[in-house]
């Protein structure tokens, strides 16, 4: 299991380090000067010289890299263009309502997702089976902006139940964790089906079955036991899905997060702000990852073989 | 022949392939006999479905259905064109790190890990940091999300069939390892890779759009679907159908490329091929 742990977590590592390479590279390859987009338009040629200086940016290119990577691992992500606000604090800001709505999306999603799953399972060629998967290929086929715009017409424009901007009490949440929360559940509950189909056909179930166990008994107690093993993964592999949704839906209902944070930045060119924002999702979603690896490992022990 | 033959007995593929025609010759013939999606005529501003304007009109009075008509070459393109392009550039480095080996193959084959690890529109939208937003700012974007799924692929193709007899003995007739790659693994790979290439060109619409409707693709007045719902946002109080149609134009053309993917994988696809 040491072995196990070890060789997930230096995985995570490596997808952190090429992540903050990746980001790097990138803002390095942008046209222009970043001294004179941190300096403004008004400063002097001496001004942006000296910032230049003191950014370091007149090092050679390893050097800078290597101090990247060093104030990085000090927390240091660097200053906003626009504000010259440290983005780590502004990130810190941002980032309880990130987490909240995410949470809350995941709830939705597992909540509708895992059992929809089974019920087409154990429906299987059924007009319930059919009709679960027709609903779940449609949700992964929509866009989660469209879903959010349908939802915000429905609900806030003709039945006016809940609001569809800001992040201002559990109201507020409702339409931005249905949003991200249903594309979510579609894919859960098409990947949940597909596991418990597997599992129904095990030699064990049909075993259990040959016994004169009861359906719930052997669905309940011996089928869902084990096909819990993938679906664990499963939800933890959505978290990344929920991750890039979570960026166009935070934007639709001016949700005060990371996600809307880099769509801004990207759209006023305030790189630094991109750059520590995208660091700050990978390292949540490397993590995510990492837990669900382990959480694998424990609970399969052919994993760790 | 006879896979296609087969292809056509499958209902998925016939419904997803007759929603794909009917949209591909509408985005070629719509401009013979859709009005111009950039005609305006503000006295007829945000008017509701009707028998000269079957979809409505916008803010500016211009035929959604027509704008949707010319916005089918963006979508469809951004789809079609990130593919092509990720899969060129997936084959390239898959068949590379397949074939040679080495610590060329461990050093694509880490990348490909440390990019797949990411969601695609994180990466996408890094790839949009360093480009400028227009037409072909998503389907750059796109396809180079695509390129380690492509590549992780190619190389699991390449890996399964170098060492077989038939290419032993290619390489015995003299054959250089370009013709190898290219006239016999490449060939003989295309099953699933024509499967994820499908498959993909769905998420990648689905993403192009993503990118237009956050501001950082196509940009107004072009009319491509995603750049057409960020606009219908500031109307939804007063013309609330505006957002539905470009949407629900997204979702149709998603629907008809998975289920066209599905319908290839169950064919192609030993694992999936019932019976």
């Amino acid at each position: 299991m040491f072995r196990y742990i070890l060789q997930k977590f230096s995985f995570t590592l490596l997808v952190l380090a090429g992540a903050a390479t990746c980001a790097f590279l990138l803002l390095h390859a942008i046209p222009g000067d970043p001294a004179q987009a941190l300096a403004g338009p008004q400063a002097t040629l001496e001004d942006v010289q000296s910032l230049r200086r003191s950014l370091g940016l007149d090092r050679p290119l390893p050097e800078q890299y290597a101090r990247y990577m060093a104030s990085l691992l000090r927390g240091d992500l660097g200053r906003s263009y626009r504000n010259g606000k440290p983005v780590a604090s502004l990130i810190a800001k941002a980032w309880p309502a990130t987490a909240k709505l995410a949470l809350t999306s995941m709830l939705v999603a597992v909540v509708l997702g895992v059992p929809m799953g089974i019920f087409a399972a154990v429906r299987r060629g059924g007009p319930g089976d059919t009709a679960a998967m027709i609903v779940s290929f449609i949700g992964v086929s929509m866009p989660s902006f469209w879903l959010a715009l349908l939802l915000i017409i429905q609900f806030s424009v003709v039945l006016k139940w809940f609001p569809f901007y800001g992040m201002k009490g559990a109201s507020s949440y409702v339409l931005p964790s249905l949003t991200l929360g249903l594309g979510v559940a579609a894919n859960i509950a098409r990947l949940t089906r597909a596991s418990m189909l597997e599992i129904l056909d095990q030699d064990y179930v049909r075993t259990a079955r040959g016994k004169g166990l009861s359906r719930p008994c052997v669905i309940w107690v011996h089928a869902l036991r084990n096909a819990a093993v993938p679906v664990v993964t499963i939800i933890g592999l959505q978290f990344g899905i929920l991750l890039g949704g979570q960026v166009v839906t935070e934007t639709v209902f001016s949700w005060p997060g990371i996600g809307r944070m880099i769509v801004n930045a990207l759209i006023a060119r305030d790189l630094q702000i991109v750059q520590g924002g995208i660091l700050v999702l990978a390292l949540s979603f490397a993590l995510v990852n990492l837990l669900t690896d382990l959480i694998y490992g424990l609970i399969d022990p052919r994993i760790r073989c | 022949m006879d896979t296609l033959k087969r292809a056509f007995r499958s209902p998925s593929f016939v419904v997803g392939f007759a929603i794909l025609a009917v949209l591909v010759l509408l985005a070629l013939l719509g401009p013979f006999f859709a009005q111009s999606p950039y005609a305006q005529d503000t006295s007829i501003k945000l008017m509701k479905p009707c028998a000269a304007h079957w979809l409505g009109t916008d803010e500016f009075g211009r035929d959604v259905l027509s704008r949707l008509i010319y916005g089918a070459r963006y979508s469809l393109s951004a789809g079609f064109v990130a593919v092509s392009l990720g899969l060129l550039g997936g084959l390239v480095l898959g068949a590379v790190s397949g074939y040679y080996g080495g610590i060329l193959d461990r050093l694509i084959t880490t990348v490909c890990d440390v990019l797949l690890a990411f969601p695609s529109v994180l990466t996408a939208m890094g790839i949009v940091m360093v480009m400028a937003p227009g037409i072909y700012t998503p389907m750059i974007a796109v396809s180079f999300s695509s390129i380690p799924i492509f590549a992780r692929l190619v190389r699991a193709q390449v890996l399964s069939l170098k060492n077989a007899a038939f290419i032993d003995a290619v390489r015995l007739a003299g054959a250089s390892d370009a013709r190898i790659v290219l006239r016999h693994l490449l060939p003989n790979s295309l099953g699933p890779i024509v499967v994820q290439a499908t498959l993909r060109i769905g998420s990648s619409i689905l993403l192009a759009s993503t990118l237009s409707f956050l501001g950082l693709g196509a940009q107004p007045p072009t009319p491509e679907w995603g750049a057409m719902l960020s606009a219908a946002r500031s109307y939804i109080w007063t013309a609330p159908t505006l957002a539905v149609f470009p949407g629900l134009a997204i979702t149709i053309t998603v629907i008809a490329v998975n289920l066209l993917g599905d319908a290839l994988r169950d064919l192609l696809d030993p694992r999936t091929r019932r019976g």
